[in-house]
């Protein structure tokens, strides 16, 4: 995709700011849950299954033993399927069972919370997870749920008009976070995060 | 999508998508929980003119775990003026307000007729002797499967040839199947005796053949089309010893096949007329892998019509949300 | 089989010359040795061993009538040293096994060559096809199928056989005879004299129809048909016309109507009942004419000996007629 051409952007985070704070986010997770015990980290599709694996990568360099990890596809559970033409689903992939586990749900960006939400519902149609926690590279606030995340790399304020757009090395060739100041949105494209 | 009439609706991306899809919705079936929201609120009517367990029954599983609410009607048309009778039950059940209608009926067409009298979604589950393109569906999706594990190539379908023998001009599933194994890029191969043919073989993507030990030998796939016996009396074949000798896939012939071949078969089964039982139970016989397909298949295809808004323009390229 | 020598024979209009056989091979004369047997064939035509394609040999089951053994003798003593066997023995021959077994008595009594013909249909009912394929890929190698004696009336069973003989390049010969126009009681042809003799007669159409309509078949299917016995203008009329837009057909006379016309039922004589009947002269001239310039292909007797002592059959020997003009030979051998 590209961000050129007419458009303000401006980088908020570098590759090394990505590394930092997944770095960060990955002692926070341990701390908080006071070890690697129980946790699996599902990523929802597509980056944040890239953030996932990197995080469960930095745990496992710290506490020596590795931490399942998979992907959780939300399409189905959207609450605004009908608004477009039906969308293309991704790959859900539980590497154990979810019943009494912590799970940890890794995403990129966390905006309106409805994405969260599906998740939410998701994870309980597969099982009964002892916790679900949440982590997020990016959280731009305007949300329009009652959804927080328990694990940050960055708060980043933003205007609605604007958009944030994360690309990782696994999925996009380069590592880094841009703002782009865009029009308003078509009214039919729902906001999801 | 709004309809799927006809395996000449899908293109090769679209296959694609519900194939990938199907796999993931055949993970479902491992679930304690086999539930999706996908569908939920939206109605589809299962209108069946022709008694079939096996098809109603999966297309009935498929909308259910996709949370949609499922009605059968079983409609047995009288003999009089079928024509009226099928838009009359048509426009009753639509009147209640259905979102979808699965229909299977015995005239070949008629689902394209009910399209132009409702509003709904319209979904082919066999016409006649035209086509039945969710079947046709599952058997591409069964076999991609085999050739990702046995023989995988960079499209999973080029440069493999596929066989589909029997009795071809009466078989809707040998229309739907020659249409869709093309778009997907397979080689295709009829065989048959010559009094099952079809008219205008020469306008199908297919080749044809009489000899079935000729043509056995070079395909990766072969796919037994069922026989009626009573096709005897209209002078197709003299008798089902010769049809066995000449079209059956034996257990002489299971040595025919390369390495690897798989057999296929949409059911119900004649075990000894068009398959042996050797053959049925072999261990690259995909039979039952084929129903198993079934579900994933048709939720994928209820998905494909239901899961989104209604007539807008499929999206040129996948959306990222934040 | 010995060897031997024949000299002075006849090529028929191309000279005459020697032929010598050794080991049952035609091989170079001046390569025989002084003592090998002599035969003085002088005044006596060579011609390479005539094939009949349509005879009944009776066996099995009207072993009173003939046998292979003694149909096949016959046939050598006229030159034939092969002969098309129809299929309405008994057992009708639609089976892969009754294709065996004829084939079988051939090699075992036959002096000429036996090929089975098979049944169309099952039985000769005309109903359902008989087991066609099985015969084509039996030992015996069925090619040609044959309802003779009855027609195989049905269109679409016409069709279906037609169609279903392409897999293995056969070919369906047709016994033209309407039954709706020409029943089992029709003796002779329908016209003047049967009028005249108030008997129950065959139409020309009744032949015509069903070659009009089997090589518009033939036309459809892509297949091949044989004309049995053709015995009228109007149907030679019909294979001009598909022979013109080359429909795979060929057709065959046999050797009575080209040389007997239907005055000679006058006295209600049944040595001339024959099926399909004699025809008037001009139906005869026109069939001289289809052969001689190939709208017919050959000549086949159609060779259907019946008891003597059936009374409501005409008894008749075929070959007899034939024997006028069959080449003399001193000694006749199974090759």
């Amino acid at each position: 995709m590209d961000a050129g051409g007419g458009q303000d952007s401006r980088i908020v985070l570098d590759a090394d700011q990505i590394a930092r704070a997944c770095a960060r986010m990955a002692h926070q997770i341990l701390e908080a849950n006071r070890g690697a015990h129980g946790l699996v980290l599902l990523g929802i599709p597509t980056r944040g299954v890239a953030l996932a694996e990197r995080l469960a990568r930095a745990m496992a360099e710290v506490e020596r033993v590795s931490i399942p990890t998979g992907a959780l596809d939300v399409t189905m559970y959207r609450d605004d399927l009908r608004r477009q033409p039906t969308r293309p689903v991704g790959h859900t992939r539980l590497p154990i069972a979810v019943d009494d586990a912590v799970v940890v749900l890794v995403d990129d960006v966390l905006f309106s919370g409805r994405t969260v939400r599906a998740a939410l519902d998701a994870l309980g149609d597969l099982g009964r997870p002892r916790a679900v926690r949440l982590a997020v590279l990016i959280d731009r606030g305007h949300r329009e749920l009652p959804i927080r995340a328990d694990h940050v790399g960055k708060n980043l304020p933003t205007a609605a008009d604007e958009r944030v757009w994360v690309r990782l090395e696994e999925v996009d060739g380069v590592n880094e976070v841009t703002i782009v100041r865009e029009g308003p949105r078509p009214s039919e494209v729902a906001k999801h995060g | 999508m709004q309809h799927l009439l006809s395996a000449a609706d899908l293109d090769l991306a679209s296959a694609t998508e519900i194939f990938d899809v199907a796999e993931e919705m055949s993970l479902l079936q491992g679930r304690p929980v086999k539930k999706l929201p996908a569908l939920r609120g939206r109605t589809v009517v299962n209108l069946f003119f022709e008694d079939s367990t096996r098809t109603r029954s999966s297309f009935e599983i498929a909308g259910k775990w996709l949370s949609a609410d499922v009605i059968n009607v079983s409609a047995k048309g009288s003999s009089l003026s079928k024509g009226e009778s099928l838009r009359d039950t048509v426009l009753t059940v639509a009147a209640m307000g259905v979102d979808a209608l699965v229909i299977r009926h015995h005239a070949s067409g008629a689902p394209r007729q009910v399209t132009q009298w409702i509003d709904a979604h319209v979904l082919n589950a066999g016409d006649g002797t035209h086509e039945h393109p969710t079947q046709a569906l599952l058997d591409a999706f069964t076999l991609r499967r085999h050739f990702r594990q046995t023989a995988p190539t960079l499209g999973d379908f080029e440069g493999k040839t596929i066989a589909i023998v029997g009795d071809i001009t009466h078989s809707r599933v040998a229309r739907s199947n020659v249409l869709l194994l093309n778009t997907l890029g397979a080689d295709v191969i009829m065989v048959a005796p010559p009094t099952l043919w079809p008219s205008g073989v020469d306008s199908w993507p297919a080749r044809f053949c009489t000899d079935l030990d000729e043509v056995l030998p070079l395909v990766d796939a072969v796919m037994m089309l069922r026989v009626q016996r009573e096709r005897m009396s209209g002078g197709y074949f003299p008798t089902p010893r010769e049809y066995t000798i000449g079209y059956g896939l034996t257990s002489q012939r299971l040595e025919m096949l390369k390495v690897g071949a798989a057999i296929c078969h949409p059911g119900p089964m004649n075990r000894g007329l068009e398959i042996s039982a050797e053959a049925a139970d072999a261990a690259n016989s995909l039979i039952l892998e084929q129903v198993a397909a079934g579900v994933a298949v048709r939720m994928s295809v209820l998905y494909s019509l239901l899961g989104g808004a209604d007539d807008t323009p499929p999206p040129t390229a996948r959306e990222s949300f934040e | 089989m010995t060897d031997i020598l024949i000299t002075g024979a006849d090529w028929l209009g191309d000279g005459r010359g020697d032929l010598l056989v050794r080991n049952g091979v035609l091989s170079d004369p001046a390569t025989a040795g002084s003592d090998i047997e002599r035969f003085d064939a002088d005044g006596l035509i060579a011609l390479p061993g005539l094939v009949d394609l349509h005879t009944h040999l009776r066996q099995p089951g009207r072993e009173d009538t003939e046998t292979v053994a003694s149909g096949t003798a016959a046939a050598a003593r006229g030159g034939y040293t092969a002969v098309l066997a129809m299929a309405n023995t008994t057992p009708v021959t639609d089976t892969a096994e009754a294709a065996e077994h004829v084939a079988e008595l051939g090699r075992r009594d036959g002096v000429a060559q036996v090929v089975p013909v098979g049944a169309v249909s099952k039985g000769l009912e005309g109903a359902e096809l008989a087991e066609l394929g099985l015969m084509a890929r039996s030992p015996a190698g069925v090619r040609v199928f044959s309802d003779d004696g009855r027609c195989v009336s049905d269109a679409r069973l016409m069709r279906r056989a037609l169609e279903y003989v392409r897999a293995f390049d056969g070919v369906i010969a047709q016994h033209a005879q309407d039954p709706r126009l020409a029943g089992s009681d029709a003796c002779c042809h329908e016209g003047t004299i049967s009028g005249r003799l108030g008997l129950p007669g065959w139409p020309a159409a009744a032949e015509s129809t069903i070659v009009a309509r089997d090589v518009q078949l033939v036309q459809l299917t892509r297949s091949r048909l044989h004309v049995c016995h053709v015995s009228t203008a109007e149907t030679v009329d019909v294979l001009r016309w598909a022979k013109n837009r080359d429909i795979a057909v060929t057709a065959e006379v046999a050797p009575h109507h080209l040389l007997l016309t239907t005055d000679e039922v006058l006295d209600y004589d049944p040595t001339y009942k024959v099926n399909p009947p004699l025809r008037p002269a001009e139906d005869v001239a026109e069939l001289r004419l289809a052969l001689a310039d190939g709208t017919i292909d050959a000549v086949a007797t159609d060779h259907a000996p019946h008891a003597a002592t059936t009374r409501n059959m005409p008894s008749r020997r075929r070959r007899s007629a034939c024997s006028d003009w069959r080449q003399r030979s001193r000694s006749s051998s199974k090759p």
